[in-house]
């Protein structure tokens, strides 16, 4: 099985040094690009590939590309932006990407900016990442050295400058338009769109913003043609993509496979299945905003589409598991208290629905708890749902939410129903 | 393009601070987009951002305190309050949480006796909560300084304290 994502993470290095990643080829794509392709062709090639965004929306990344104006009367400054504020609770991929291979991001960037014609990126990282930091830093010299950035890469006409941003840690940075507020310097508040960022972003320029994984898989696209990558999947989505699991499984971890890799294959196989003593309750496929699902969707395949049919989101494709000794309320708590802490006030229903969500389940948790709480709790699942904020941080508070109310009703009702057993009113 | 700054108020920001201020202006497109570096440049040479830092900076930037103050208390990792030397920020978020960050954050705070966001009384640590640290795989964990400690156990903790 090939893993192009993964293939220069190695047990015997700290990282990927310049040289350790062009000895498997690494900055071929590049090349290719630069030197054989025009900036729309590179965008073709992505989208034929069938690349969809990492992050967790899943846009077609070539897609968004070619969405950027870019005629001769098109502004002529342009910005990509790489999304490098991983913070997404259960979500430890774009980590490993950052600190152990450097340069797949960096060639990513290259040839994203060059199908954009970008002079500028900047790589948004999150404030905690100090390693990363430190390892991107670096690897940003190496490239520099080779003549790979700043003015005339490859002697070509093409020119770009990368600018390392550390962030000062907030959630909601993770979305695309706060991201670019914060990157302005301002608080991190989303933006009403449109206009889209595409269109007006970055100091009111056409701007692209990618994920970290996204954009690590652009140099092998470009090396290796696009009916390569589409033979990774195993499903209608293409390529590989970094799955992981965590909570009380065997072997908590991270692997790259195939898109399309069932649940069950995850979990069962390469987690190594519940730890002793433990059995599996149900699991959130993709991060903190991702409903929940239950044994009896093993089967499904990590795919977009299919993960949606079930009732869920791929998210970011790192699965946190349920087990039958923690309890779900109690969980959907801890997931509401870190939304309701990141929600930036923007918006009325997010600042102030999530802090009644949380007062709702702490009430219900300590025994103060009534059959009606539960009816309200189903109605702020809707009034954060989709349409009624500027982001999609409050519906993504509300996934695991709907879904507990949905599937472990019972554990709801019994601190509820068992308070009332105490005082008699039963 | 008035990049460099002469204003009087800067009086409160050290020459270095200037120079790495300055430094990071280069990158963008204007000067309030250093903000947040600015900040953070500032509490890494003081651990903390005071008032008077922040009235500096503002005055450094040109802009308004209380627009700079929007910001610093916006963000989760710049501190208006002092802090201890190192700050340990333990992640509560979901899978830390399942595996067990509350014993965790009851053993550092009971350790170096403390309650969330206090200093130690010999000014050391700070303990305070974080989100998700992206190391779920080795839950729980915890961040001492610039410094991620995984797989964390009471005697782990003990040990990173050296007391």
């Amino acid at each position: 099985m090939e893993k192009p994502l993964t293939k220069n993470i190695q047990p015997d290095r700290a990282f990927a040094t310049l040289a350790d990643y062009e000895s498997t080829g690494g900055y071929l794509g590049m090349r290719k690009a630069i030197t054989d392709l025009q900036p729309k062709e590179v965008q073709q090639w992505v989208k034929d590939a069938g690349l969809r965004g990492r992050g967790g929306a899943g846009f077609s990344t070539g897609l968004k590309w070619s969405l950027v104006p870019m005629d001769a009367d098109a502004p002529q400054v342009r910005y990509l932006v790489v999304n490098a504020d991983e913070m997404e609770p259960g979500t430890f991929k774009d980590r490993l990407l950052l600190e152990k291979d450097p340069h797949q991001l960096i060639e990513g960037i290259i040839i994203a900016a060059y199908a954009i014609q970008a002079t500028m990126a900047y790589i948004f990282l999150r404030g905690e990442y100090h390693l990363a930091a430190q390892r991107l830093a670096y690897a940003l010299l190496e490239a520099r050295s080779k003549g790979y950035l700043g003015k005339h890469v490859l002697d070509s006409g093409f020119s770009l400058e990368i600018v390392l941003h550390t962030s000062a840690g907030r959630y909601i940075c993770g979305e695309e338009t706060a991201l670019l507020n914060a990157l302005e310097g301002k608080r991190a508040t989303p933006r009403a769109k449109p206009p889209f960022p595409l269109i007006s972003g970055l100091w009111g320029k056409p701007t692209v913003v990618n994920n970290v994984e996204t954009l690590c898989n652009v140099p092998h696209i470009l090396q290796y043609g696009v009916e390569w990558y589409q033979g990774l999947a195993r499903c209608v989505d293409k390529g590989t993509k970094l799955f992981g699991a965590s909570g009380r499984v065997k072997y908590p971890g991270l692997w790259e496979l195939p898109m399309g890799t069932s649940i069950r294959e995850i979990i069962e196989e390469h987690a190594g299945g519940m730890r002793d003593g433990y059995k599996l309750r149900g699991f959130l496929p993709g991060g903190a905003s991702t409903d929940f699902l239950l044994p009896e969707h093993l089967d499904v395949g990590m795919e977009f589409d299919a993960i949606a049919k079930a009732g869920s989101r791929m998210g970011t494709g790192n699965i946190i598991v349920l087990d039958d000794k923690t309890c779900p309320v109690q969980m959907v708590l801890n997931l509401e208290q870190f939304f309701a802490q990141e929600s930036c006030g923007w918006c009325t229903p997010c600042r102030d629905g999530l802090p009644w969500t949380v007062t709702l389940l702490k009430d219900i948790i300590a025994g103060k708890g009534r059959l009606e709480d539960l009816d309200r709790l189903a109605g702020l699942t809707r009034m954060l749902g989709p349409g009624n904020t500027f982001c999609a941080l409050a519906p993504g508070a509300m996934e695991p939410l709907q879904s507990a109310l949905k599937y472990f009703r019972e554990d709801f009702e019994r601190y509820i129903v068992g308070h009332y057993d105490e005082v008699g009113v039963v | 393009m008035k990049m460099q700054n002469k204003n009087p108020r800067i009086e409160g920001l050290s020459p270095t601070e200037i120079q790495e201020i300055n430094a990071e202006m280069s990158h963008y497109e204007d000067k309030t987009a250093v903000s947040i570096e600015a900040l953070k440049i500032v509490q890494k040479h003081r651990g903390w951002v005071s008032d008077d830092c922040l009235v500096a900076v503002a005055g450094f930037l040109d802009m308004a305190p209380a627009q700079l103050e929007g910001i610093a208390t916006f963000y989760n990792l710049i501190y208006r309050r002092p802090v201890g030397k190192t700050v340990i920020h333990y992640c509560n978020s979901v899978t830390c949480w399942m595996m067990g960050s509350e014993q965790i954050r009851e053993h550092l705070c009971r350790r170096l006796n403390v309650a969330l966001g206090e200093m130690s009384e010999d000014g050391e640590y700070t303990i305070l909560p974080i989100v998700c640290l992206g190391a779920c795989d080795h839950a729980p964990v915890a961040m001492v300084g610039d410094e991620l400690k995984l797989d964390l156990t009471e005697n782990a903790v003990n040990e990173f304290l050296g007391r």
